[in-house]
């Protein structure tokens, strides 16, 4: 039983949600200024375009900040205590908030290289998080 | 042209705590009440005098807490011509003080009564879990973020990144807070600590200590604004004057801040504030600024100028910011050691009046004219910036 918090998916975000199940990270990107953003919006956040198409990428990108949580948010989260939580610029451009999966949490450093990995934590839920480059293969 | 009404500030009050919690027991609303009493006394006026009405606060949602100057007008018996509800975040109320300001330049309002309560300690409310995982939350929640001491221990890392600030820098202002707060008899937390104390504390978040972090009390205050002409009718002798206001918000989430070495809502509202006050920084004769942690100050007095981008921890270090150091701020004991009731934006306000009206005793700082206040509201989110005069 999985009871740490699920994203309570709406229409703006359904589709980012059903790809990540599909194990795709896929983002919107304007087509009238070429510019990707995250979390998905109905208008670009760069030039307020309504032209965005979703596009899938690739899941590359370094830690910009990061903590260790060494008190858990909520109970569900004390057995993963401690824990990272980054926020990983996206090759893409975009920055994104996530968890970087890592047995040695200590190690994780600013400009870390990271890629995606899916944690199926549910049959309908997969979350997008990163794991360091260097602990990869 | 008709000369522009000039706002004051004319009484302030907070809701007297024990052990961080509410002296005596009381609802949020008896909590406001009682302090706006008090507040309006100090101007010899009552609720009837109130005719606009400023108010933000986490309780009653979802519920009367929504429109909550709707509830609170109907709890005190007042019915205000001016309202405003707007709610940034723990700045809220100095963006009220500009609000009020500028209904009061209009003649929108005369009377304006700003309340904030908060019962989160006695009711045991807060968790570092957050609200539920809905719309922007989706993409932060999920991942198990501490709210709020994450994302500024996000901000924390990557000024420690950039510009080299060390755990001892920010030690220095948490030391240096509680070095007022001991002259502070309401103060939540007065006992002596050290610098080591801080780096010895329970690691919360990298890199904030649990002595980094402000406390989690209960908390109530009231300020009762109106214009020079009608201060001086009710007898008012020491007014406090509004120099100059300003208000900014960069972002909501972490992710989306702009930089997170920088309080881009800071600078906005910092420039718009000094600007409209025409004033330097070493006029000022004391600061106080919303220190939910120690981070959250380094950032800002780096943002509103008092020193350049990065030499924050220097400026801080050497206990520069204590009772008879060069700089004051934070002389109440702030909410890393007064008390933090979620919203503490208020406190900085009632706190910066009454030492331009030199009523802090032990605390005081002497000659006390010009104040900056500042307030943080969100994750590093939102500014609001006050310039008050003692003339």
């Amino acid at each position: 039983m999985y009871e740490k918090p699920l994203p309570i998916v709406d229409p703006g975000t359904e589709f980012f949600w059903r790809e990540a199940k599909a194990h795709r990270l896929t983002i919107p990107q304007c087509q009238d200024c070429g510019k990707h953003h995250f979390y998905p919006r109905a208008l670009c956040p760069h030039c307020f375009s309504d032209r965005l198409e979703w596009t899938q990428i690739s899941g590359k990108g370094t830690v910009y900040s990061y903590t260790v949580a060494r008190k858990p948010a909520g109970p569900a989260f004390l057995p993963d205590v401690p824990y990272v939580i980054a926020l990983v610029d996206l090759a893409e451009g975009p920055r994104m908030m996530s968890n970087v999966m890592t047995a040695s949490p200590d190690s994780v450093r600013i400009g870390d290289a990271v890629e995606i990995t899916f944690d199926d934590v549910t049959p309908e839920v997969s979350l997008p998080k990163f794991r360091l480059v260097r602990e990869a293969g | 042209m008709a000369k522009m009404r000039e706002p004051v500030i004319v009484g302030v009050a907070d809701a007297p705590l024990e052990k961080g919690m509410l002296k005596g027991g009381g609802s949020v609303l008896q909590m406001q009440a009682w302090a706006a009493k008090a507040a309006l006394a100090e101007a010899g006026m009552t609720p009837r005098d109130v005719d606009g009405l400023l108010i933000a606060g986490m309780w009653g949602v979802p519920g009367p807490g929504l429109l909550p100057s709707v509830t609170f007008g109907e709890y005190l018996g007042i019915r205000p011509r001016y309202a405003d509800t707007t709610n940034i975040g723990g700045s809220a109320f100095e963006a009220h003080v500009a609000h009020a300001s500028m209904a009061i330049e209009k003649g929108y309002c005369d009377v304006a009564l700003i309340t904030y309560g908060s019962t989160q300690k006695s009711e045991r409310s807060r968790s570092l879990g957050g609200r539920p995982p809905v719309l922007t939350m989706q993409f932060e929640n999920t991942w198990g973020i501490p709210q709020p001491v994450g994302g500024y221990a996000m901000a924390a890392m990557r000024h420690m990144h950039e510009f080299g600030t060390t755990s001892a820098q920010l030690a220095e202002i948490a030391v240096a807070t509680r070095k007022w707060a001991a002259l502070n008899p309401a103060a939540t937390m007065r006992g002596p600590m050290s610098i080591d104390d801080v780096l010895n504390s329970a690691m919360v978040a990298d890199p904030l200590h649990l002595l980094d972090c402000c406390l989690v009390t209960d908390g109530g205050g009231a300020v009762v604004m109106t214009s020079a002409e009608n201060a001086r009718a009710h007898g008012v002798k020491n007014p406090v004057h509004v120099r100059g206001y300003g208000e900014a918000h960069s972002h909501w989430s972490i992710g989306a801040m702009p930089d997170l070495a920088r309080l881009t809502s800071a600078e906005m509202s910092g420039g718009t504030a000094l600007q409209m006050a025409g004033v330097k920084h070493e006029d000022f004769d004391v600061v106080e600024v919303y220190d939910s942690f120690t981070i959250t100050v380094l950032m800002t007095l780096e943002a509103l100028g008092f020193c350049k981008p990065g030499e924050g921890g220097r400026f801080v270090s050497g206990q520069r910011t204590a009772p008879g150091g060069e700089f004051p701020l934070n002389t109440n004991g702030g909410g890393l050691s007064y008390g933090h009731p979620g919203m503490y934006g208020i406190f900085l306000l009632i706190e910066a009046v009454r030492q331009l009206r030199g009523e802090c005793g032990p605390r005081q700082v002497p000659d006390c004219e010009l104040a900056l206040v500042h307030g943080t509201g969100g994750t590093l989110s939102s500014g609001a910036t006050c310039i008050l005069a003692r003339s």
